[in-house]
């Protein structure tokens, strides 16, 4: 079946994010004034307001800072796949971002805050894959 | 800095016509219905009027449907607490003479819309949450929660979120415009259905359809109003992010500056205060806000609303409308903390009526937990 989620539509700054995810890499913008990592992509840090950032790559280990158990599907597109996670995460690099954990059996026993997660890719049209972590 | 304090009142307040489930209605026929009958309720007319306030939609939409021209116009749009923030907006315009009768509406249709949800592509949310299945409230804020439990204990949060849940009910009972007025047990709260896990249904707020106004002017209008005025004493308002993903701790608002500092502004401190109207979006909503306005120490949420003490007849008056959990939840809500706020400190509200309550503290909740503004309002 088609894929039927709200698609990302890539902005200038982040197209690198989004090109990067297809080939299979996370990467963030980070800040040189101070050192941090942050996301989401944009070209001015956040922490700082500077304009002296750059790209890093990450190393796609992340903990799970929170999550929820989507029983009632808030989308046609996600109707097939609840119960689904939603989740935060916190990235070993610092900046939290959201995602979906992909996990077979979604329980409040199988989910620990804290646990380790790695990045998981998966592609969702030709130009596009979405990032999304499963327990290590 | 400016000693504002009841220099503003609010001489007005009404709900649209019918609200509940109201089918063949648009959001601004409830904002206009809202409007005139506040206007009523205020003995002034639409001529009075040269301020004009409103979210959800432009004042620019509004204005012209309503046919007037404003001389002072603000569309902050910052969730559902929009309409609390606009009382202290409406206080600084009228303090700086731009206009000395604001009206402030609300009308959302949000049972029974005719339209398409659809959020702008450039925003990050679109690019960053969405695809993942981010998308309302529910979702988001039963996050939050999750982070609540994990840091403050799974069961207490669990009572917590069900007294809160219970006890609002007991006051919808009471309210004979709110929309659930069926009993709710503790049994009930724990057996309803999963939402998004950690939240039952009866975490959740309803989706109503209604519109509310309020009116607001200067003190010395307001000595010639039909009604005894409600003053302002002071309010304040922040901000401290958009996407639940990128909230600086899941377990505080916003509310943890804007609680402490509209007292401030008011002079007044939270012993004083006769009855909370708290945005209840979730019964988390409540949670984190009690302790982020500094009702109760982070973590003490649990213990502060245990044995039923917000329900009628308990020692601390909360959301005695029954609130956005069991007598009506539009979608942005907080105007409807207002007009309770206005109608308790009148005397207005029949078998609920607190005993002579003199102040009272409204805090809305908007966005993902994004937003707050908090705001005190007295009678002599």
């Amino acid at each position: 079946m088609a894929y039927n989620k709200p698609l990302p539509v890539p902005q200038g700054e982040s197209d690198v994010y989004w090109q990067k995810a297809k080939q299979g890499e996370l990467w963030l913008r980070n800040c040189k004034s101070c050192g941090n990592a942050y996301f989401y992509p944009r070209d001015i840090s956040p922490c700082c307001f500077s304009r002296d950032t750059d790209w890093i790559q990450a190393s796609g280990k992340a903990t799970l800072f929170t999550y929820g158990i989507v029983q009632r599907a808030p989308h046609p597109g996600f109707v097939d796949d609840v119960p689904f996670v939603t989740a935060v995460v916190e990235l070993e690099e610092g900046p939290k971002m959201a995602t979906n954990i992909v996990i077979e059996d979604p329980t409040p026993e199988n989910l620990q805050i804290g646990m380790a997660l790695e990045v998981v890719f998966e592609d969702i049209t030709d130009e596009l894959a979405l990032p999304k972590f499963k327990p290590v | 800095m400016t000693d504002l304090r009841k220099t503003v009142a609010i001489v007005g307040v009404d709900e649209s016509d019918e609200i509940g489930k109201v089918p063949d209605k648009s959001n601004l026929t409830h904002h206009a219905e809202a409007a005139y009958n506040a206007l009523e309720d205020a003995g002034m007319s639409m001529k009075d009027v040269n301020g004009l306030f409103t979210a959800g939609t432009s004042t620019l939409n509004l204005a012209e449907y309503l046919g007037i021209e404003p001389s002072f116009t603000d569309t902050t749009a910052v969730g559902g607490s929009s309409f609390i923030i606009h009382i202290a907006h409406a206080m600084a315009a009228i303090n700086a003479g731009y206009c000395d009768v604001a009206l402030v509406t609300h009308g959302e249709a949000g049972r029974s819309r005719r339209s398409r949800p659809g959020g702008d592509a450039a925003d990050p949310g679109s690019q960053f949450e969405t695809p993942y299945g981010f998308l309302g409230a529910p979702i988001n804020y039963a996050m939050a929660a999750r982070r609540y439990m994990h840091v403050y204990g799974e069961d207490k949060t669990r009572q917590a979120m069900a007294e809160i849940a219970v006890a609002t009910r007991k006051w919808a009972q009471l309210n004979p415009k709110a929309y659930m007025k069926d009993d709710m047990s503790f049994d009930d709260y724990h057996n309803s259905r999963w939402i998004s896990w950690p939240f039952h249904l009866f975490d959740c707020c309803l989706v109503t359809d209604a519109g509310g106004a309020y009116v607001i002017t200067s003190a010395e209008r307001a000595r010639d109003a039909k009604k005894k005025p409600v003053w302002v004493l002071g309010a304040a308002e922040s901000h401290d992010h958009n996407m639940i993903s990128q909230m600086p701790d899941l377990t505080r608002t916003v509310a943890k500056n804007t609680g402490p500092l509209a007292l401030e502004r008011s002079g007044v401190t939270h012993d004083d205060i006769d009855l909370a109207m708290i945005y209840d979006s979730f019964t988390y909503t409540v949670l984190a806000t009690l302790e982020s306005l500094g009702f109760c120490e982070p973590g003490e949420g649990p213990d502060f609303v245990a044995n039923q003490r917000t329900a009628p007849g308990g020692d601390f008056a909360m959301n005695t409308s029954g609130g956005g959990l069991s007598y009506t939840h539009s979608g942005m809500y907080g105007m409807f903390l207002v007009l309770e706020a206005v109608r308790q400190l009148r005397g207005e509200c029949g078998d609920r009526q607190l005993d002579d309550p003199k102040l009272c503290l409204i805090n809305g909740t908007g966005g993902s937990l994004s937003s707050t503004g908090t705001t005190v309002l007295a009678v002599d």
